[in-house]
């Protein structure tokens, strides 16, 4: 008899289980859950395969690409602050061309969403990698890293100005057919203007927020922490302003929010998909532990089976502004 | 595949408040590691302080590894004040380690290091004696309280010479100045360091002036240790080109000679 409802018991967990699903429709694409890996704390994606199984994963953004091979910024690249973690790397890279022939290829075979991250000193630039990579189907998105400074512009970058914005994503979309993921900066005044500007531009969808630009200083030496002075912060530190950026943006757009900023648990990620985010992206929390992005579904996966979320999808954008009781 | 590692601490041993052993059990890292590789120990659950810090592997046996390090900061301070039978996460090992050759084999190694850095030295020796390679160990500090692990070379009958800046133990001054006087009746056939950057520095001078090839472990911050973040890099020459290479997965350890110092 014990048997018998212990077998029971085995049947309606399973039955739970299916009843839950995670997957995601972004319109453009089809994630099987919402946890994608941010660009720049991925690597090109292999990196990871010694620890976790890539098909596992939502999706992962590869590091930024430039057309040419890019040495980066000089050392210190990393300081540590509070609960989170300031970087100038400077998006060194091996450029679009070895990335095609080297690491494409491993790339392919995998059933999780492979994006690639894209670069330029020039709108220019952006438009010829779209194209150049066009080809290669075992790419499911593009995502334009619009927070690289513009040579032409003074060093201005696009996600730093509404019409810049809507120039660059324009121009992009014009000159390829793969999807296209604008990831905005939130070192702006207004993150919806900036949304909107990516729409009208014809992005797919949106991700956010970049890094958040910030300075470290040693007392004792009284020398920037960076070795480019500023860095960008990332971490737990930047979760809330994140938060409320990624809302403001999913109030301002139809398409399709990404949201990205110190999510480290499934908690967090369901944070940012009740404020409207359709699928996040993990970042720092892929250095404090290699297998966080898988840790992160299972902890998605539990709490929706603890709610009784049937679909996930539903939960996008549904805080709820009725007083406590 | 390589894994995030639960380690128990099996033994802890301490110098005041400044330095720290700890022996942890992990039969897998320590059947897999080679001197000069590291480990990325995960400090806290919680996100204060954020990343995981490296440490060399200090000693291994069957079932265990060491780690020795220095309370220099906010991670190593709370690293210290963890007890035996906690549980630590630790992704390893990484890196590539120093290279030991067959061509050395009967030959003489000089091994210098400095403060902390004498960490993975110990491991190293430990190694190349099984090897029937010559040992001596150049081991610096401050002050005599800085050469904890002196020791733990002479009891494995490993010839070491110790110098502190104050002169409290051994001769006074810097480790490569003791290293420099050897030099002038004894000759190794090759150096292998761990240590402050002046400290190498000065040794790949030496290795350059006395045609000894030396192989330097690099310190730098880290963010993930296993190649993704680009965070760790210092500017090695490849051929006839300078670029900036990961020390977590091109190094830690490099030929002097292609190291390009600031």
């Amino acid at each position: 008899m014990r048997t018998v409802l212990f077998f029971l018991q085995e049947i309606s967990y399973g039955i739970d289980i299916k009843m839950v699903d995670i997957s995601i429709d972004l319109g453009f694409l089809k994630l099987k859950n919402p946890v994608i890996a941010a660009s720049g704390t991925f690597g090109y994606g292999f990196e990871f395969s010694p620890f976790i199984d890539l098909n596992q994963i939502g999706g992962f953004v590869v590091k930024g690409l430039y057309l040419s091979p890019k040495q980066g910024n000089p050392p210190p690249r990393l300081a540590e602050t509070a609960c989170g973690l300031m970087n100038s790397i400077g998006l060194q890279g091996i450029g679009v061309e070895r990335f095609s022939k080297e690491v494409l290829p491993q790339l392919k075979a995998l059933r999780s969403a492979v994006i690639i991250n894209i670069c330029g000193d020039s709108n220019e630039e952006y438009a010829r990698i779209a194209e150049y990579l066009d080809k290669y189907k075992e790419i499911s998105a593009y995502e334009l890293n619009i927070s690289c400074p513009n040579v032409k512009k003074g060093g201005i970058c696009p996600a730093q100005n509404p019409d810049d914005t809507y120039e660059i994503v324009k121009l992009v979309k014009k000159s390829c057919s793969t999807p296209v993921i604008t990831k905005l900066s939130p070192n702006v005044t207004d993150i919806s203007e900036i949304a909107l500007s990516a729409e009208e531009g014809g992005s797919d969808a949106v991700s956010l927020v970049n890094t958040f630009l910030a300075m470290g200083i040693d007392p004792e030496t009284r020398k920037p922490k960076l070795g480019n002075v500023f860095g960008g912060l990332s971490g737990p530190a930047i979760k809330p302003i994140a938060l409320r950026m990624v809302y403001q943006a999913a109030n301002a757009v139809q398409i399709p929010v990404i949201g990205i900023g110190g999510i480290s648990s499934g908690r967090d990620a369901i944070e940012f998909i009740i404020a409207g985010a359709k699928a996040v992206q993990v970042g720092t929390a892929n250095f404090t532990a290699p297998d966080s992005t898988l840790k992160i579904i299972d902890e998605i996966t539990a709490f929706c089976k603890e709610k009784k979320i049937k679909r996930l999808q539903d939960l996008s954008g549904t805080v709820d502004f009725n007083p406590q009781m | 595949m390589l894994k995030n590692h639960k380690a128990v601490i099996t033994g802890k041993k301490s110098w005041g408040n400044d330095y720290f052993l700890f022996s942890l059990e992990t039969p897998v890292i320590a059947r897999e590691s080679k001197p000069g590789q590291f480990l990325m120990v995960k400090i806290t659950d919680n996100p204060y302080p954020l990343l995981r810090r490296p440490f060399s592997i200090h000693a291994r046996n069957r079932q265990n590894i060491e780690i020795f390090f220095q309370n220099t900061g906010v991670g190593t301070s709370m690293l210290s004040q963890k007890q035996r039978g906690d549980e630590i996460e630790i992704l390893g090992p990484l890196g590539n380690g120093f290279p030991i050759e067959k061509k050395y084999e009967s030959k003489k190694a000089s091994l210098v290091g400095g403060g902390r850095g004498a960490a993975p030295l110990y491991f190293l020796a430990c190694e190349l004696v099984k090897k029937n390679i010559n040992v001596t160990v150049f081991y610096g500090g401050k002050s005599s309280k800085d050469l904890p692990i002196a020791s733990k070379f002479k009891k494995e009958n490993i010839r070491t010479l110790c110098s502190t800046e104050d002169g409290s133990s051994g001769s006074k001054g810097l480790i490569t100045d003791l290293f420099e006087t050897e030099l002038k009746t004894d000759i190794p056939s090759l150096i292998y360091a761990c240590g402050p950057e002046g400290m190498l520095k000065t040794l790949s001078k030496l290795s350059k002036t006395y045609q000894i090839p030396a192989e330097l472990s690099l310190e730098s911050m880290m963010g993930c240790g296993f190649g993704a973040c680009w965070g760790c890099v210092k500017k090695i020459k490849k051929g006839n080109t300078a670029e900036w290479h990961k020390v977590c997965e091109d190094g830690p350890v490099f030929s002097a000679g292609d190291i390009i110092w600031d």
